[in-house]
């Protein structure tokens, strides 16, 4: 188990960043992503490993109309 | 006949000449009062009290109109006024998004005090042509075009024999009319209202630019709470103001290289950044619909869902594609490179009184495309461009409009209303050719749309006390609070956006709080300390736009590199500061970060006392239709069926298993109502009011704003 942005989500063999993404569907080009509190670059997304335990954040900088 | 000729017709009621004056560090340091009633024309002073205390723009707005009106004033009653103001910041080029104006009135939907914030260059040319305010009071007897000079320092109120109605009619005909050349048009700018400001409740203000490149005028709207109807009940044909000579120091500011610097970096982060990140310079804010969509924030079907299989039809790529003119530079002010008021050109109109007429649409924002479209089940974007046409020139705002459609076609397709009540348009989800009528029906002024015109307040007392409706059932679905439609996001699972929506002090239009994926998505603010926190800071944050003429996009729809590690991402602490840097810069004063959130609490708190002296805002006043928190019908528990058996068990502790739907609903009703209540709590007093939503006397002390009458109003329930 791993968290994303305080919540549970079940961990697996092979995760990374960008499998998290697209598993939760976190389209919007607008993020920050920080691992265990480490910021990630986009182009670290598919090289960076996400283990069990990990805590994840993907904050999302949008704020509407 | 042409515009020259028209002109001719005009009979001259008033003529007043004043001194040009010279904005200095912000402000002109006088307002301009027009009394329709006995065409009074007169100069008033903005005091250092009013610079102090309400800073400018809606500041100043609500002021003036505080002392126009009485506790009992209606919307149509002559003292009622509207008033347009920039404020200190509004007209600096070097900035984007510097050229709003906003406006203020007492709304016919709410009974409250209304503003909007809109683009165009009235507000800014107003302030150039000698005034920081115009203040209008009173009513004419027959239609009257106002028309101030900036460079000849005269104001001229004209009867007029102008026949057209509709704003893009009126906006062009004006246009061509008082300018004295083609170069002079990009120095005219016309608010005028629309047709169906004469038949609804929902009537915007139009306020122009003339676009140079296409030679055409482009309209852009003041559209919320009705204030194109207070417009054409005061019998104004247009207002037009005149000011030739726009440059960057216009405002002499007090240190003009500290606003250079702050736009600097922003231009570059635009040019950088925004094709990776919003993509505003290719479809504006509608680059968000299917991010609405994929997150499951897209209202659909008045709002019982987030999501469609069809939403691909209308995804922003496919107004980018084939509709939208790229390449264009499309400021609605000087200097603004976000670039975000897009239009189509060329577009064929299908139906109506300007069938076949090719014109030029301004939108679609995303609120034309998720309103008018997804809400009501239209995946069509020629619909969605053309009603957002017709929704602009007859005057009709498109969010109250799509939301009250939507409300019609679930009232519709639950036989609560139908085809003989509706004088035969079928009206359910995803006729578009029903929606349409309906909208054209508002500009005549005929059949179901002056009833949907009156907005879903009215319509819900109509359908209960008519055709025997359930009112619960139309309390619950009818997305509307202290009487103005919802805008276009699903707040179901985000308890801030609730409250971002009903703490509001005009109703719920998001433009003060906008916190779903905070909330929601990121996870940010868990608790309801954090909650109220979130809903002290943004709303704060959001109403300084308002006070100094500036627009909110290029806040936090373009984001800086340093954002990343920043402390709090989402404040867009870079931006924040070049806001501060921008008010020191224009108006020499020395504020920070903390003070700024005064000002705007300043003017905050007195709009919460305003609508207090007008026998509202109070607890009771927040309270907000179900739709917007929880699902009210089956259908809509099983959508999400998973998602809310899981929140059951997970908050609530209660097996869902064996129980029927209904009973499911009616456990997590209980404790969604239970969370606002709560929310409302921790909100308030994070706030400084009491616990039924008054300010209370030491809040008002603290920020300066204890003044004798605001005391007064809030007394009796403290």
């Amino acid at each position: 188990m791993i968290k994303v942005n305080g919540r549970d989500f079940e961990w697996q063999e092979g995760l990374t960043v960008a499998k998290l993404l697209e598993k939760k569907r976190y389209t919007y080009p607008k993020i920050i992503v920080k691992v265990n509190e480490r910021l990630i670059n986009k182009q670290q997304y598919v090289s960076t490993v996400i283990y069990d335990g990990d805590d994840v954040k993907v904050i999302h900088l949008l704020a509407g109309g | 006949m042409n515009a020259k000729e028209v002109l001719k017709g005009h009979k001259s009621l008033a003529e007043f000449r004043y001194e040009l004056g010279q904005v200095e560090k912000g402000y002109t340091n006088r307002s301009l009062y027009i009394n329709l009633s006995d065409n009074k024309v007169e100069s008033k002073p903005v005091t250092d009290m009013m610079k102090e205390k309400f800073t400018g723009g809606k500041g100043f707005g609500l002021w003036y109109l505080w002392n126009a009106v009485r506790p009992e004033t209606k919307w149509n009653d002559p003292e009622n006024e509207i008033v347009i103001s920039s404020g200190p910041l509004g007209g600096i080029t070097q900035y984007p998004g510097s050229g709003k104006s906003l406006v203020v009135t007492i709304s016919p939907l709410t009974g409250l005090v209304i503003d909007s914030n809109v683009g165009g260059y009235f507000g800014p040319l107003l302030k150039f042509a000698g005034w920081d305010a115009l203040e209008v009071q009173g009513k004419a007897e027959k239609d009257v075009v106002i028309f101030i000079d900036g460079n000849e320092g005269t104001v001229k109120i004209e009867e007029t024999p102008i026949e057209e109605k509709d704003g893009h009619q009126i906006g062009e005909m004006l246009t061509e009319m008082y300018a004295e050349s083609e170069d002079d048009k990009r120095n005219i700018s016309v608010v005028t209202a629309g047709s169906a400001g004469e038949h609804t409740l929902i009537g915007l203000l139009n306020f122009t630019f003339y676009d140079v490149r296409r030679k055409v005028v482009r309209l852009k709207q003041a559209g919320r709470g009705g204030i194109g109807t207070v417009f054409k009940d005061k019998n104004i044909k247009a207002l037009v103001v005149r000011f030739r000579g726009v440059k960057g120091d216009l405002n002499h500011p007090s240190d003009i290289s500290r606003i250079n610097k702050a736009g600097v970096r922003l231009h570059k982060e635009i040019c950088k950044f925004d094709d990776v990140q919003n993509k505003m310079r290719q479809i504006g804010t509608a680059n968000i619909i299917e991010v609405m969509d994929e997150y499951d924030l897209l209202p659909v079907h008045n709002y019982k869902y987030g999501s469609h299989p069809d939403t691909y039809k209308i995804a922003s790529n496919v107004f980018i594609e084939k509709y939208i003119t790229q390449g264009k530079p499309d400021g609605c002010w000087y200097g603004c490179s976000l670039s975000c008021a897009k239009a189509a050109d060329h577009f064929e109109i299908k139906t109506g009184p300007y069938r076949g007429q090719f014109v030029t649409v301004d939108g679609p924002e995303y609120e034309n495309a998720a309103g008018l479209g997804a809400n009501c089940g239209i995946f069509d974007p020629q619909y969605i461009l053309e009603s957002n046409f017709y929704c602009d020139t007859y005057g009709v705002d498109t969010i109250s409009f799509g939301t009250i459609t939507a409300f019609a076609m679930e009232c519709y397709e639950n036989g609560i209303i139908n085809k003989e009540i509706t004088g035969g348009l079928e009206l359910n989800f995803g006729n578009a050719e029903a929606a349409m009528e309906l909208l054209h029906q508002m500009s005549r002024g005929e059949g179901f749309g002056l009833i949907a015109g009156q907005g879903i307040r009215r319509m819900k007392r109509l359908f209960v006390e008519a055709y025997g409706a359930d009112p619960k059932f139309l309390q619950d679905i009818g997305m509307e609070q202290k009487g103005l439609e919802y805008s276009e996001y699903l707040p179901k699972e985000s308890l801030a956006q609730q409250g971002g929506y009903g703490l509001t002090n005009k109703g719920p239009q998001h433009d003060e709080a906008w916190l779903i994926f905070m909330d929601m998505v990121n996870n940010q603010i868990p608790t309801f300390e954090d909650k109220a926190e979130a809903l002290h800071y943004f709303p704060m944050f959001r109403t300084w736009f308002g006070l100094n003429g500036l627009c909110k996009l290029p806040w936090n729809d373009i984001v800086p590199e340093s954002n990343s590690s920043a402390l709090e991402p989402a404040k867009i602490p870079e931006h924040v500061q070049n806001y501060v840097d921008l008010f020191n810069g224009v108006t020499g004063r020395v504020i920070d970060k903390e003070e700024l959130i005064r000002q705007s609490e300043r003017v905050y708190n007195f709009q919460r006392v305003f609508n207090i002296r007008m026998g509202h805002g109070k607890r009771e006043d927040d309270k907000i239709p179900y739709r917007s928190a929880g699902p009210v019908t089956v259908e809509e528990y099983e959508s999400r069926r998973e998602r809310y058996d899981q929140q059951l068990i997970e908050l609530l502790g209660y097996n869902p298993e064996g129980r029927t739907t209904e009973e499911k609903i009616a456990v997590l009703r209980r404790h969604r109502e239970d969370q606002y209540e709560k929310l409302i709590d921790a909100v308030y007093a994070r706030r400084g009011w009491n616990n039924n939503g008054i300010p209370k006397i030491n809040t008002l002390e603290m920020l300066g704003i204890d003044l004798p009458e605001v005391i007064e109003a809030v007394q009796p329930y403290l």
